[in-house]
């Protein structure tokens, strides 16, 4: 069923009898399917796509590179685990390269994302270097365009 | 005071309106109306073709091309032809890159047509046949076709309509509006009335990339038929490049030279930027169209659906992106039903007569627009329906 997974991942407001039409399927089946998703951690979350900076709210993301010194055993899940478990921690990678982890934060503030590199990452026990990059402008995110909303040009011809 | 009734064509000035236009001049003063009506992809063309246009704006690739299109275009339009459809056509003199498949069919029916000639013209179909016939003092015979027969032109109907006269079979399939295509079967019984005879076709192929279960057949794969075949198609619906205007015919040697006149002297060439996107579609754009179709496919399933639900008859349309209701029942011409579904519930929909008189009775609905957006049409039209039956 990647048809399925597929078409959830581009639109997660389809509901279970859109889906059934469109894949020829029973609902039932369908409801089926996506709990099994659900229950087998497939399927993680259902998320809308907002562009901040067209609201009032406050912020500010950045993209932090990290170095660590892995642990014996344990590797880099142990620190991984530790980093990704701050709330304002809204992606973490394991990465090839010049550095370890790369994790993208979200903040109100420079002032708070200064914050928690200094406070909080840079104190973690193994952590031995982090660069901090700011994002000044998301053009794309998720697959998705970010600007001005699609207007639907096309004339009646 | 100048006369311009002296002064314009008179056969110009009695051509009617498209009747499709009536219904758009309607619309265009209505705000936030939900359309089903646009007959366009609702796709924007894929990145990689604008790109290969942008990189020949940028080479300064600005000039005239060869009258009928760059040699590359010609080669791929050509190997294209092979791959897909196992048709030989010449790149060198059996292919003609066309503003449009629009100008392809016009050239294709003014190298054929003459005053006094009849043409065959399966109804409902695309709206600008007639008129070019009729510009051309040609007769058109329409055959309308039959939601019993899947709105699919026959053998007996064609054989029927045949005259002495009849010098050209305008064969539209996979259809607009009705969706319908026709199978290799059916079009070999199509090619056993026209073996022997002296009528061309020609074969409006442009949605032939969009057809649902079964792929589409060209009339002039069928034994004896290219000979006599005229294949009109283009980029617009497959690769969603509607505004690049590019079009093609694809006829023997003997027939695309006298088109190409015409081309010649009327268009000069196509434009130069659209044939580096054509290229660049061909070349490179089987995933797209694939991509696209899905989406047009699971879009016809739910609307089918839908009007299933709701209660509205519809033909299980197999190409195209349109579906094609019967909303006799409700009692209200097409035009009424139309009228009042845009002025009650602000949803638009193509009323069947648009495409002639053939039409009433039905109404097109076009699927070239998002999953919500046909969601929300369908939720109006299903309220509509509901005041009619009480």
């Amino acid at each position: 069923m990647d048809k399925l997974l597929k078409l959830l991942e581009d639109d997660a407001t389809l509901t279970a009898e859109q889906l059934s039409v469109m894949l020829d399927k029973e609902v039932g089946e369908i409801k089926n399917i996506i709990e099994k998703y659900e229950k087998d951690g497939v399927v993680l979350g259902y998320k809308a796509i907002v562009d901040w900076d067209k609201t009032d709210r406050e912020y500010v993301s950045a993209l932090i590179e990290v170095k660590v010194m892995p642990q014996r055993d344990r590797g880099f899940d142990k620190i991984a685990e530790k980093i990704y478990n701050y709330p304002e921690v809204q992606s973490l990678y394991l990465m090839s390269g010049g550095f370890d982890l790369a994790l993208i934060i979200e903040g109100k503030t420079m002032k708070e994302v200064a914050y928690f590199v200094a406070q909080k990452l840079a104190t973690i026990e193994y952590v031995t270097a982090t660069a901090t990059h700011f994002v000044l402008r998301k053009y794309k995110d998720k697959g998705v365009i970010y600007g001005p909303a699609h207007i639907d040009e096309r004339g009646n011809i | 005071m100048i006369n311009y009734e002296k002064m314009l064509s008179k056969t110009v000035c009695d051509l009617k309106p498209s009747g499709i236009r009536r219904f758009f001049d309607m619309l265009a003063d209505m705000k936030d109306v939900i359309s089903l009506t646009i007959g366009e992809p609702d796709f924007i063309t894929p990145w990689h073709i604008r790109e290969a246009a942008i990189e020949s704006l940028e080479k300064g690739k600005t000039y005239y091309t060869s009258n009928s299109g760059t040699v590359d275009l010609r080669n791929e339009i050509s190997s294209y032809m092979k791959r897909k459809f196992q048709l030989d056509y010449n790149p060198k003199n059996e292919v003609i890159v066309t503003v449009g498949g629009s100008e392809a069919i016009d050239i294709a029916m003014r190298a054929i047509l003459e005053p006094g000639d009849e043409v065959i013209l399966p109804c409902p179909s695309f709206v600008c046949y007639e008129p070019i016939a009729t510009m051309l003092g040609a007769k058109v015979i329409n055959i309308n076709t039959k939601a019993e027969n899947k709105f699919k032109l026959t053998p007996e109907e064609l054989k029927a309509a045949i005259t002495p006269k009849t010098k050209l079979l305008v064969l539209p399939f996979p259809n607009n509006p009705t969706g319908a295509i026709l199978t290799r079967e059916e079009l070999e019984g199509i090619a056993d009335v026209l073996r022997g005879t002296n009528i061309a076709i020609l074969s409006d192929e442009i949605y032939a990339e969009l057809t649902y279960g079964r792929k589409h057949v060209s009339i002039a794969q069928i034994d004896g038929m290219q000979e006599r075949t005229i294949i009109a198609s283009g980029f617009s619906k497959a690769y969603a490049m509607t505004g690049w205007r590019m079009g093609y015919i694809c006829a023997p040697e003997i027939l695309a030279r006298q088109m190409l006149k015409i081309h010649q002297f009327a268009i000069m060439c196509a434009p130069t930027v659209s044939q580096f996107a054509a290229v660049e579609a061909l070349r490179n754009g089987d995933e797209d169209v694939e991509i696209m179709r899905a989406e047009y496919n699971r879009r016809r399933v739910f609307l089918l659906e839908g009007f299933k639900k709701i209660g509205i008859d519809c033909f299980e349309a197999e190409g195209a992106f349109y579906l094609y209701p019967n909303i006799g029942k409700f009692g209200l011409t097409s035009e009424e039903f139309a009228s009042r579904l845009l002025h009650e519930y602000n949803c638009a929909i193509v009323p069947g007569t648009a495409f002639g008189e053939c039409g009433e009775g039905y109404a097109r609905i076009s699927y070239a627009y998002s999953m919500k957006h046909l969601t929300l049409a369908l939720e109006k039209i299903e309220a509509f329906v509901k005041t009619l039956r009480k």
